[in-house]
């Protein structure tokens, strides 16, 4: 499954995307995220399903774009943490 | 003083299979309680056999209570009869009675599934304060999703409110909107608050009332479309919620989709608490 979490506004384009089949659950970006933004647990949109998959937590889903703000100076865009620390490469972000 | 008139109230509704005896039946249900409007879905052995669609009231488990009182009145039903009941929706956790809480989006892919067939790959849920767009596989299982719940931009309660500016009936603003020689420039904001200002605006200058509907419904159907362009629209296509009753942002967005929108006998309303009532009865099965 390919899990947007975020949001648009007048703004713009504000989305994490988890690739949960290649997710395995492993918790290197829960630990590589400074602010927080990822957990792993039951894939609460595929609710017969037994596997573990990362997910944005529910309080960051509405502000990511100032919870990734630190990441993502503008003068100078270094790898994103939690994008180098999936091995999976299952996360990307949109903006 | 005249009363006033409450334009945006659309027709809450319910119904019951009278083909369907339950008794010795499997009875599981789904309560969707959403920003704006709850239902609840009562199924026998798998089968629709009653529903409820009313207004969401300020109490989350209150409006759960009524919406399934309302399901089960004219079946003799109680809530002890019922097996198992899954929640759904904004309120999923406030729904007293049920055994689990699935999200949303599990839920409107599965009860659109089963409101329009296998054959149905992208579901657009146009619900009262927010939008999802979900993809699915033939047995309804989300496959990619998109969720945009912190802008009410797009969504029914904007409906709402332009119902009440313009004095027209919520359910009348599809058709009116269609009504026009010529199809007006969209609003260029769908914002409710800016939307509302700019077509006050337009008003002034003289604009008839099914031209500025023209324009916010055409805008917000623009809107719902760049939304939809970020995991992409594959067939067959199919709305959900409140707003695939209206013909004026539906046709609107057949146009800028390119792909005919399916259509159904259910009540759209339903799709979230049938697909919770669904997975009620499959997680029952499972003995989970």
């Amino acid at each position: 499954m390919i899990a947007n979490y975020g949001y648009k506004d007048g703004s713009g384009d504000y989305f994490i995307t988890i690739d949960t089949d290649k997710c395995n659950g492993c918790r290197d970006c829960v630990s590589a995220c400074p602010h927080g933004v990822f957990d792993v647990g039951p894939d609460e949109n595929d609710p017969l399903s037994d596997d573990e998959v990362a997910f944005v937590t529910e309080e960051e889903r509405k502000k990511i774009k100032y919870t990734c703000g630190p990441c993502k100076p503008t003068s100078d865009r270094p790898p994103l943490p939690c994008v180098t620390a999936c091995k999976q490469d299952a996360i990307s972000h949109s903006w | 003083m005249t009363e006033k008139k409450e334009l945006w109230r659309w027709t809450e509704s319910r119904w019951t299979n009278p083909d369907i005896d339950w008794k010795g039946k499997l009875i599981t249900s789904g309560v969707d309680v959403g920003s704006v409007s709850s239902q609840a879905v009562i199924l026998a052995d798998g089968e629709l056999y009653a529903y409820s669609n009313m207004r969401t009231g300020s109490n989350s488990p209150d409006s759960a209570i009524n919406a399934i009182n309302w399901a089960m009145e004219d079946t003799a039903l109680t809530l002890e009869d019922i097996a198992y009941t899954v929640g759904t929706g904004y309120g999923r956790v406030n729904v007293p009675f049920s055994q689990r809480a699935i999200t949303e989006i599990a839920c409107h892919a599965r009860g659109g599934n089963h409101m329009y067939g296998p054959t149905v790959r992208t579901i657009l849920d146009m619900g009262g304060q927010d939008c999802k767009a979900i993809h699915c596989d033939e047995k309804g299982k989300v496959t990619n999703f998109l969720m945009n719940d912190k802008c009410a931009a797009g969504t029914g309660r904007g409906m709402e409110v332009f119902a009440d500016l313009l004095g027209v009936s919520i359910n009348d603003i599809g058709d009116l909107s269609l009504d026009v020689e010529e199809e007006p420039p969209p609003v260029s904001s769908t914002c409710v608050v800016y939307a509302k200002t700019e077509a006050t605006g337009l008003l002034r200058e003289g604009w008839p009332t099914n031209k500025v509907l023209a324009a916010y419904c055409s805008a917000m159907a623009h809107r719902i479309m760049t939304l939809l362009e970020r995991i992409g629209v594959e067939k067959d296509f199919a709305i959900t919620g409140g707003i695939a009753k209206n013909s004026g942002v539906v046709s609107r967005l057949e146009k800028d989709v390119g792909i005919p929108i399916m259509t159904t006998d259910y009540d759209t309303q339903i799709a979230g608490a049938l697909g919770a009532a669904l997975f009620a009865k499959a997680l029952k099965d499972k003995g989970k």
